[in-house]
């Protein structure tokens, strides 16, 4: 593996403590990834990209910037990738998913701020993240208070914009984030110096579709009741890096990887036993590398097939709608399709109910596994109606509040032992 | 000549084991104090065991509650949801039953629904609301924990607001230092204890009888609190606390039914 340290030296990175996280890691991959049995083999690529996760890309991107493009670092689904990558931008995901980086958050910010703002934060201030270092912008959203006053602070020495996503589903708040995406592309366009053609943008959205359909043939192999070709746990890392890769590479690996997955289906080559019980996991995302729950589920013997999460199924579903002759129609067809995403800063919210009972026939899922992020009001709030549909249904639930701190996993192991031994 | 089944339930405060025989009465039951190392600890159940006649390594047992890695001799470890819900099926004569268990550092409440688990809660990791609780505020009283339960029968008047046991315990104190009555600030202790799982209990949909199960379900006066803030009658049993053990030594016995 390349030496990075002079790179991360001239990011401005404090090295030293990066060190630590570049320590811990390998082990943490080892013991979640690397102990798996029956792994396909197409994700060498993605063991690749975590074995030097803050080398690889990071070298990349800062080949690109120094050909004069633009790097946008978001924190959030909703962001449409499609508008930067028309204005040959490159978009990087830059959710903090380990407890390394909430000591550092919690400097500036309240304890009881979930840990994804906290690490988010905190990987920025400690200057122990690469993709924070090399974003020439971050691009945010109004989708919860706690990353709405984060920004405020890290507004403070890096260029911020912020759309404002609107928390209802009516026509009007889809015409309000058509303007908002129009708004964005305006700013985008002055900040990379380029222009946004229809013909840009209907480029970029066929690219970022191309991506959206691979990461959803991944997941429809995990379909198949009677086999499962892929461990969620490799499932969730493929969905992680997406945020961070290069969208046709994305969609180039997630197909081949299907092709294994789909070849497997035929073979019957399965990761699990037969019978092995099947479980959803839906609620907040999980950024990399928060691998905890997966691990658990995976480790109590029971195999998760489906994450209704924006690590997950809300990332990819639903298409933009293509070969639209202008922008102001391309602009509309990407707030409809963003506005599709049934995520809980939404109210009502009857679209996420339905989502995951349809995931859950669609899966095959013997139980669901309701997670909420600690202090996320939002997804843990809705964990009620969402409960109470799935047992409506029949469908067995869990409900956990956890966050990225080890200290619960024994007590999660308990809980999740006892649902997987309640399912049958 | 009848077959024998060992259950061991090792929560964070005590050690249960069991000897189930095959007509399912209990055979043999003792407590041990967990320690400081569950492994010793499973060592000493062993030890004696073997002492009674019944030596894990030909019978089939089954190991429990947070310790249940840290017995090498069981041949399966369950998690002490399931176990505590067939313990209190097979003790409470009932397969529709709402089980609820107040061990030492968590609180269990399990809905049985014809003879299988439907739906079970347990509180987070804190400690409010467990027997750590109850233990931590009675040492604080300088009573033990089942002396302080009978003394809050005779109190009333005061209330404990803080739900973490930390803040809880200099609450005790600063009562302590008001020279308020200890049967007083018995009282307020059992009261926080019982409301926080009436709470707790509440946010699980009910059905059957309501049984105590852990070792607070010796304590009459919990029951009857407990069963106040349920509005429903709270059931224990005298082997109560040995659920957990009881339901994994059914466990061992599904073990050599399946072969």
């Amino acid at each position: 593996m390349a030496d990075r340290r002079e790179m991360w030296k001239a990011l401005g990175m404090d090295v030293d403590t990066h060190d630590g996280l570049c320590a811990a890691l390998p082990v943490a991959f080892g013991d979640v990834y690397l102990s798996q049995k029956n792994r396909p083999e197409g994700m060498a690529f993605w063991d690749f990209v975590v074995s030097d996760i803050h080398g690889i890309r990071p070298a990349e991107l800062l080949e690109a910037q120094k050909e004069g493009r633009k790097v946008f670092g978001t924190f959030c689904v909703f962001v449409p990738d499609e508008v930067v990558v028309a204005a040959n931008g490159i978009v990087t995901g830059l959710c903090g998913g380990s407890q390394f980086w909430v000591p550092d958050g919690e400097k500036v910010l309240p304890k009881s701020t979930c840990p994804l703002v906290k690490a988010s934060v905190g990987a920025r201030l400690g200057r122990t993240c690469p993709f924070f270092r090399i974003a020439d912008m971050y691009v945010g959203e109004t989708t919860c208070d706690g990353k709405k006053k984060a920004y405020e602070i890290l507004g403070e020495d890096v260029p911020m914009y912020i759309m404002d996503l609107p928390q209802m589903k009516r026509e009007c708040d889809i015409l309000k984030w058509k303007d908002e995406i129009a708004a964005f592309a305006k700013k985008v366009e002055e900040f990379t110096g380029n222009t946004i053609t229809p013909e840009k943008l209907d480029e970029a959205i066929r690219l970022i579709n191309n991506k959206r359909k691979a990461l959803a043939r991944v997941f429809e192999a995990r379909k198949n009741p009677d086999n499962i070709p892929i461990s969620g746990t490799d499932a969730l890392l493929v969905t992680q890096i997406a945020f961070f890769d290069d969208p046709a590479r994305c969609a180039e690996m997630c197909n081949k990887l299907a092709d294994e997955l789909e070849e497997r289906n035929r073979q019957g080559v399965s990761v699990f036993e037969k019978g092995t019980k099947r479980i959803m996991i839906t609620g907040t995302p999980m950024a990399i590398p928060n691998w905890k729950l997966h691990h658990i589920v995976e480790t109590s013997g029971a195999a998760v097939v489906c994450e209704e999460m924006c690590t997950g199924t809300r990332y990819f579903e639903n298409l933009v709608e293509e070969g639209l002759p202008t922008l102001d129609e391309q602009f509309m067809a990407l707030s409809k399709r963003y506005m599709k995403n049934n995520c809980a800063c939404f109210t009502p919210n009857p679209g996420r109910v339905e989502d995951i009972l349809r995931l859950a026939k669609e899966y095959h899922v013997d139980g669901v596994i309701d997670v909420n992020l600690k202090f996320c009001c939002l997804y843990d709030t809705e964990g009620y109606s969402v409960e109470r549909a799935l047992r409506e249904a029949g469908i067995p639930v869990l409900g956990i509040e956890t966050d990225y701190d080890d200290g619960d996993s024994e007590q999660l192991r308990t809980r999740i032992g006892a649902f997987v031994e309640m399912l049958g | 000549m009848t077959t024998y089944y060992i259950g061991i339930d090792i929560g964070s405060t005590c050690a249960k084991t069991v000897v189930l025989a095959e007509t399912e009465e209990i055979a043999l039951s003792f407590v041990l104090p967990t320690g400081w190392s569950s492994v010793d600890t499973a060592e000493e159940i062993r030890r004696r065991l073997c002492e009674a006649g019944y030596d894990p390594a030909e019978l089939a047992c089954v190991s429990t509650g947070y310790g249940r890695v840290s017995v090498p001799f069981a041949r399966k470890t369950v998690t002490e949801i399931t176990c505590h819900a067939r313990g209190a099926m097979l003790l409470h004569h009932s397969r529709d039953l709402t089980v609820i268990d107040i061990g030492g550092q968590d609180t269990k409440i399990i809905r049985v629904e014809d003879g299988l688990v439907k739906d079970f809660m347990m509180n987070d990791k804190c400690s409010a609301g467990t027997g750590r609780f109850l233990e931590v505020m009675a040492n604080t009283l300088g009573l033990r924990p089942d002396d302080m339960c009978d003394l809050a029968r005779q109190g009333g008047g005061v209330s404990i607001s803080s739900m973490c046991t930390v803040f809880a315990e200099s609450e005790v104190i600063s009562l302590i230092g008001k020279g308020e009555k200890k049967e007083n600030i018995a009282f307020a202790v059992v009261d926080s204890i019982v409301k926080k799982v009436a709470s707790q209990a509440n946010r699980l949909e009910k059905g059957g009888p309501v049984c105590l199960t852990g070792g607070l379900c010796e304590s009459d006066y919990i029951r009857q609190a407990l069963g106040e803030q349920l509005h429903t009658q709270v059931q224990a049993v005298a082997e109560g606390r040995y659920a957990g053990a009881v339901g994994a030594a059914l466990c061992a016995r599904d073990l050599m039914k399946k072969g």
